[in-house]
């Protein structure tokens, strides 16, 4: 799915070439890309910014989408940057980097917002703030237009859920309909202590569950909707210790 | 939040090119910001410098060469040196510049803000050049210093030599952007380039010398060969701004000088002017085809 959307994220950026007709504001995004994008603020999954100061970042992106200089000011306040005014951007963590990121997209207030999984690299509790800063954004009046592959964001922040898979648009839903179409299976990434990682494995696959340990440590158990509480239990009936989990719609293989 | 709006300093538009010359400014500081703080062009204008500084106080120490000294002598004497460090510089950055930022994905970045293809094109170029005529006059600068301080003969033929190696520079630049803009990654384009630079440094030479002791080509086609290289350009215009014996041009010069005349340097000016325009003209096309990222 994320391919297709980021060919869609760059078409309307007049970044790629594409049949058919894109506009935003009134402006083509292929032939009138630049005054397109001057209503288009873009925040990539992980951007890669130029060896400076999240100050001088902050002007420069000011001066080329024609913002005021006030304003960086603000937006370092709004988006708790201040205090790293002066530190270069490499020594931002990542979540400080996808808010500087967002930062520059508002520069010159753009109404829309395009968001290409925007909290993808981002560990839980920084994906949490970024979804309320972007929900904050929203309830001012900006147009969100994200990519993403977690239902939690979606049911967050989206009004309506465009649904892609291989080049072509299966679906236009609700985020409540989304969550009954894809309610089917979701993939839970389990954290329990480094010496039950064995067991867990072990117990859930006797319980007739797809499961896997990942790169990071973590065992990453695929069940349905409505058996993610069963799953808990069942850890715990078998004496393994579930830190902390996270849920994210299970990506679908798109030869099924 | 504040939302207040710059209206464009200036606004240019030429057909496919919508240019703002404020985004140009600022690009092009970026880009020049970004190569100053390159190793390896310090490293290059360094060595010019010190090459050129021995070569003007060499130049000044022994007797003139064809009737030359100071300024003149200093001149002759770089050429060769020129002609190794003009074409690895431009070609070098040139190459590196484009590449650079689309293997490190600020390209696309820079591209998806309210700015257009001339506008990042030009601005880079602008910065590359700076960049590149920066390191060079650090060499000419301290080495015409040098021959100031001595009271060294006239300038004019020193500052034809700068004229012709910036041209070439800019020249060999462009080729560079060429390479940039097809390479996907850094280290191959820097590779090409390398490549592109041993092709007219040696085989350029060597080609010439095989063709005419092989085919003994006409005095029309010879210099034809030389004028398609624009490393013999700028040897023939610089050698024929020493204004010293005429002997020195070689047989193919010579025949230049029967054939133009007077016109003969603005011809190879205009030559190397030509292949940095030709250059950065293809570089910009195949940067403004769609989906090239």
């Amino acid at each position: 799915m994320h391919a297709v959307a980021a060919t869609l994220i760059k078409a309307i950026l007049g970044l790629v070439d594409y049949r058919g007709r894109i506009q935003v504001g009134g402006h083509d995004a292929r032939r009138d890309g630049k005054r397109a994008r001057r209503n288009i603020g873009y925040v990539p999954q992980e951007v890669i910014f130029y060896d400076w100061s999240v100050q001088a970042t902050m002007a420069f992106y000011a001066t080329l989408r024609r913002a005021d200089a006030g304003q960086i000011t603000a937006l370092l306040a709004q988006m708790g940057l201040d205090a790293h005014a002066h530190k270069p951007v490499p020594a931002l963590s990542g979540g400080l980097r996808q808010r500087l990121a967002l930062a520059v997209a508002l520069l010159g207030n753009p109404p829309v917002l395009l968001l290409d999984e925007p909290m993808a690299n981002l560990d839980a509790q920084v994906r949490t703030e970024y979804r309320t800063l972007l929900a904050e954004l929203h309830r001012q009046g900006k147009t969100l237009l994200f990519a993403t592959h977690r239902l939690e964001e979606v049911e967050a922040l989206a009004d309506r859920v465009l649904m892609l898979e291989q080049g072509e648009l299966r679906a236009v839903l609700t985020p409540a309909a989304l969550r009954a179409t894809l309610a089917g299976d979701v993939d839970m990434t389990l954290r329990v202590p480094a010496a039950q990682r064995s067991a867990a494995l072990a117990c859930l696959n006797e319980a007739g569950v797809s499961a896997h340990l990942n790169g990071r440590g973590t065992v990453v158990a695929r069940v349905g909707a409505d058996r993610k509480v069963h799953l808990l239990r069942t850890l715990s009936g078998s004496g393994v210790e579930v830190i902390d989990f996270e849920l994210e719609l299970a990506r679908r293989d798109p030869q099924a | 939040m504040s939302s207040a709006v710059r209206k464009p300093r200036k606004l240019t538009q030429w057909g496919v090119f919508t240019m703002d010359l404020t985004f140009v400014w600022v690009i092009a500081w970026r880009e020049l910001r970004e190569a100053l703080r390159h190793k390896w062009l310090w490293f290059f204008a360094t060595g010019f410098a010190v090459l050129a500084l021995a070569l003007s106080q060499a130049g000044l120490a022994t007797a003139g060469y064809a009737g030359l000294g100071g300024f003149g002598r200093t001149a002759a004497s770089l050429i060769n040196v020129i002609l190794l460090f003009a074409p690895l510089i431009g070609l070098s950055v040139g190459a590196g510049t484009l590449a650079g930022d689309r293997e490190r994905g600020t390209l696309t970045y820079l591209m998806a803000q309210p700015v257009s293809r001339a506008d990042i094109f030009w601005g880079k170029a602008l910065g590359a050049a700076v960049a590149v005529a920066s390191a060079l006059a650090l060499g000419f600068g301290l080495a015409a210093l040098g021959l100031a301080a001595a009271r060294a003969g006239r300038a004019t033929v020193y500052l034809s030599l700068v004229v012709y190696t910036f041209l070439l520079a800019f020249a060999a630049l462009a080729m560079g952007f060429v390479i940039g803009t097809l390479a996907r990654k850094s280290a191959a384009a820097i590779g090409v380039a390398l490549v592109v630079w041993l092709v007219l440094v040696f085989a350029g030479d060597l080609g010439v010398m095989g063709v005419t002791v092989s085919l003994r080509p006409s005095p029309d086609a010879l210099l034809a060969m030389l004028l398609v290289n624009p490393l013999q350009v700028f040897k023939l215009g610089a050698v024929y701004g020493l204004r010293a014996t005429l002997d020195t041009l070689g047989v193919a010069g010579q025949y230049a000088v029967f054939r133009f005349g007077a016109a003969l340097p603005w011809l190879l000016a205009g030559l190397l002017a030509g292949w940095a325009i030709l250059c950065f003209g293809l570089a910009y096309a195949l940067f403004n085809r769609r989906g090239d990222l």
